[in-house]
């Protein structure tokens, strides 16, 4: 058997083996839940996924959606099953029981949610849109505002968009050149062109909240006069029913290599001088509403890249018990039938790999996850320091999945050979749609910038400190000799890495940003990396604590995945370790002409 | 009037199984399982008719394992009002099973018995008809349209080449088929609400019955590959592959 959506087993091993979210669950805000409650809504997720989200990934993908007569045109399914998530109750899974919600912890909802990005991320985005806008909406925007916005967007009646990127700025948000300028009745009017706005027209709602981020003539210069606005496609009359139409127009949709389900837009704001918006929270505070959310964003993008990369390798798994092909190199009798491709040491590489991969990144995001739940209702020191290592964290959290889940799943078409290539089998698509997680909600090289130029100075470095130690932890309590040498190797690493640090430090003060900064992305790799290696260290001690003879080859696969990520995937660092020292200057150097 | 949904646990319809290597079953270890989606049809059914007035109280009831506490739970979160469980740890069959939900319908004297045609792991179709010999209850099978009034309940039966209604007199036993409903998804909402509704245990013993199996499972083998189709050349070539070579007309 092979389930090719998240396996039940291994979330469960996940949440409760690897992680110990009974703890949690004693938690007064959890209280009313237990494994049981968890259990019974992944049913409800996975039949979910299975009914009405599975049954168009491909179709959408074909068809994407088309702009006709001033709609948007989308396949019926989109809408059906979108309805059928908010009535199950999905976007207001983590809300209070008095909003209606679930109140599940962050890391329960998740493991719920990944069962519809896992098998149809275009569809799957817009209720997770409704839900970031909504969370900064919630967080940071007046009564008013979240009375007639906020209340609308988690009964699904309205949807929800994050307006930031601009034809010329994407990753340089300081340059955004879309206005906002403020009017008598304390609303602005907002002018400019955003690009890329995923959702940004849809006819799944009634309305469509876009958060875009602008600036106010007279502010001050770069992200510091960024601020945010509510702006409704429909601005609302008396009764807060969507009635005028306002001055927010579709340029363009945007055709892309994956993700196609989503509609990805252009927008203009305020082509007739009447777009209006209101401000969310103070005046220049927009950057870091938005950002506060971000991280959490973040750890999203990061998991759906694990998603998918855990999809891609359970289709391959399944696929390669499946096709039959050659014979064991002893065999010389042709008239012996050919054995399944899995029977191959070679396919078993390339699903050890994915499942190396996939498997650490999704528990990195689960323990992304766990952090924002140990900021939300963990003691004062539990969610200083979660918040402090989630800080640290998000640039690994969101590019390390990304870069491995891709990577997996140019493994997983691998595996299908000739078929893998074609669009008659699955996961050319889950490739594609993977591919954009390196490139939106900062690149990878920003990421990078970010972690090695910012995160681990912040705060004295203490971020640093927290993760070597929690690090250590896990080594100090590993006493299975199976797992020693993960404990082992894993440890070796930690001097590396902070004297790898100290030395890009160095470099910061003597050579300065732009050539100390230069290798970040071998910084990135490096840190992210050992904390993939540290996520298969946890995995095997929780492994071992397997008795019953049900779990002997899940635990057994656990640890031989451990096994091949410490033999052949952490060695690989060491390039990038002697460099980083060494300061090298290959990409520095090298001149816009010798190209 | 009280309905009694009798339930099942078997491994989840999208599982894909594979037979295990000694041929003595399909491979089970780690496999999801899910409530037989004929069940939740019978569900699906029983709280449509609590919505519209005719039935008062849903009581859901499954011979198996402790863990079909989950599908109990399930059929809770989906509307109904409390559950039994009849614990066992045998590897339970049509008659075994018949026997307890007869002794269960001793007890709780409903005036409608719900039930799924068949369950997909053994696809025997015998449970209902069994607790109708039974319970001496008149039965509809394979019902695709359920009503219920002045005592009576009118059964549309989807029999081969088309449709058959039949009355039956409460107590009835009806069986459902696939096209009887669209069963909802039990709401997040409704799964905490389940939580708090009563969920009792009872042991084949207590309910005075012998789950022991009486069918005996030689061997289980996967089915036969397909084998490559041909394309013919006309309708005459093909009439005449069908009555020689394949004869079936
Ligand atoms: C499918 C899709 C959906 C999206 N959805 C949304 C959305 O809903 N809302 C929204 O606001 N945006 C959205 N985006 C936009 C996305 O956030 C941007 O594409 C992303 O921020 C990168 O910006 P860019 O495309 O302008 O690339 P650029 O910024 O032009 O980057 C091009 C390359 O240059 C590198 N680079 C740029 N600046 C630097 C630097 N300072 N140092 C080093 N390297 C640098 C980048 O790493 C990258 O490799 C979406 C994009 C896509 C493709
Ligand atoms: C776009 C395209 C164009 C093509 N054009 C042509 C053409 O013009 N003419 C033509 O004849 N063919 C053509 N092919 C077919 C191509 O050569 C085959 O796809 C290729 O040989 C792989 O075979 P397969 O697809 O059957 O994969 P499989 O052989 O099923 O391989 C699946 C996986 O199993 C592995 N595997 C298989 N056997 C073993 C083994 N014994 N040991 C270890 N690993 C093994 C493979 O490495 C692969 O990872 C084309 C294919 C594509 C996609």
């Amino acid at each position: 058997m092979t389930d090719t959506i998240l396996d039940r087993r291994d979330l469960r091993f996940q949440l409760f083996e690897v992680l110990d979210t009974d703890t949690l669950l004693s938690r007064p805000r959890f209280q009313e839940h237990s494994r049981e409650t968890i259990e019974a809504a992944l049913d409800t997720a996975e039949k979910l996924a299975q009914d009405k989200f599975a049954n168009h990934n491909a179709l959408c993908d074909k068809e994407e959606p088309r702009f006709v007569d001033g709609k948007v045109v989308m396949r019926d399914e989109v809408k059906e099953a979108f309805e059928a998530y908010i009535e199950a109750g999905f976007l207001a899974a983590r809300a209070s029981f008095d909003e209606g919600g679930m109140q599940l912890p962050e890391v329960a909802a998740a493991a719920c949610t990944g069962m519809f990005t896992c098998v149809n991320p275009g569809t799957t985005a817009y209720p997770f849109l409704i839900a970031a806008a909504g969370n900064v909406i919630r967080n940071f925007a007046s009564e008013t505002l979240k009375q007639q916005f906020l209340a609308p967007m988690m009964e699904g009646r309205f949807t929800g968009t994050m307006a930031l990127t601009e034809p010329h700025a994407g990753s340089s948000l300081a340059d955004i050149r879309t206005r906002a300028v403020p009017q008598d009745d304390g609303s602005y009017r907002i002018k400019g062109n955003k690009i890329f706005i995923s959702g940004g027209e849809n006819e799944l709602g009634d309305n469509i909240v876009h958060l875009v981020l602008a600036k106010i003539p007279g502010g001050p210069e770069g992200v510091k006069g960024i601020s945010l606005f509510v702006v409704p496609k429909y601005r609302l009359d008396e009764q807060g029913e969507p009635a005028e139409r306002n001055d927010v127009i579709l340029a363009g949709l945007i055709h892309k290599l994956g993700y196609r389900g989503t509609t990805s837009t252009a927008l203009t704001f305020g082509d007739n001088d009447d777009c209006h918006g209101y401000l969310v929270g103070e005046a220049h505070q927009g950057l870091r509403y938005m950002f506060q959310m971000m991280n959490e964003a973040r750890v999203g993008v990061g998991y759906g890249a694990a998603l998918l990369g855990y999809r891609g390798y359970r289709l391959s798994l399944d696929y390669a018990r499946d096709r039959t092909q050659g014979r064991s190199a002893e065999t010389a009798d042709f008239s012996a039938p050919m054995i399944p491709i899995i029977e191959h040491a070679d396919v078993r590489r390339l699903l050890l790999t994915q499942k190396a991969y996939a498997e650490a990144a999704l528990a990195m995001s689960f323990y992304g996850y766990r952090l924002v739940d140990e900021i939300q209702t963990g003691d004062e020191t539990q969610a200083n320091d979660a918040a402090l290592l989630l800080d640290l964290l998000t640039p690994v959290l969101k590019t390390w999945p990304s870069e491995f889940g891709v990577k997996a799943n140019d493994m997983a078409i691998q595996v299908f050979g000739g078929a893998g290539y074609t669009r008659e089998y699955p996961v050319e698509q889950v490739w594609r749609d993977n591919r954009l997680n390196p490139i939106h909600e900062g690149t990878t090289g920003i990421h990078g910038l970010d972690l090695l130029g910012r995160k681990v100075w912040q705060a004295e470095s203490r971020g640093l400190v927290l993760l070597a130690q929690r690090i250590m932890a896990d080594v100090s309590a590993t006493t299975d000799s199976r797992c020693q040498p993960f404990a082992c190797a894993l440890q070796d690493m930690l001097p590396k890495v902070q004297s790898v640090t100290e030395a890009v430090g160095k470099q910061l003060a003597s050579e300065g940003a732009t050539a100390a900064l230069s290798n970040a992305n071998a910084y990135l790799q490096l840190v992210g990396h050992v904390v993939a290696a540290w996520m298969w260290l946890r995995q095997a001690n929780a492994a071992v604590a397997l008795t019953s003879a049900e779990d002997e080859d899940f635990a057994n696969g656990k640890l031989q995945a451990a096994r091949y990520f410490f033999q052949w995937e952490l060695p690989r660092v060491e390039t990038d370790i002697t460099r980083l020292q060494e300061g090298d200057r290959s990409s520095l150097d090298m001149q816009n002409r010798w190209f | 009037m009280k309905v009694l949904v009798p339930i099942k646990r078997v491994v989840d319809y999208n599982v894909k199984v594979r037979v295990k290597a000694d041929n003595t079953g399909v491979d089970l270890a780690n496999v999801k399982m899910a409530m037989n989606p004929f069940c939740e049809i019978a569900v699906e059914e029983a709280v449509r008719l609590k919505e519209k007035g005719v039935v008062t109280e849903i009581v859901a009831v499954s011979i198996g394992p402790k863990t079909a506490q989950e599908q109990l739970r399930t059929a809770m979160a989906l509307g109904a009002d409390r559950s039994i469980l009849v614990e066992t740890d045998e590897d339970v069959q049509p008659l075994g099973i018949a026997k307890a939900l007869k002794a269960i319908v001793d007890e709780e004297k409903p005036e409608l018995v719900i039930l799924g045609k068949q369950a997909i792991d053994g696809d025997n179709n015998q449970t209902g008809q069994m607790l109708a010999a039974l319970t001496g209850m008149p039965q509809g099978t394979f019902a695709s349209e359920v009503n219920v009034a002045d005592g009576k309940v009118k059964v549309t039966r989807e029999i081969d080449g088309g449709l058959q209604t039949v009355e039956l007199t409460l107590p009835a036993v009806v069986t459902t088929d696939l096209r009887l409903n669209e069963p909802r998804y039990a709401s997040l909402p409704n799964i905490m609400k389940a939580k708090k509704k009563p969920l009792d245990t009872k042991t084949a013993a207590d309910l005075g019955v012998d789950l022991t199996p009486r069918v005996t499972t030689v061997s289980v083998e996967a089915p036969a590959e397909r084998q490559a189709g041909i394309i013919v050349g006309s309708v005459d070539e093909l009439v005449e592959k069908l009555k020689n070579e394949a004869k079936v007309i």
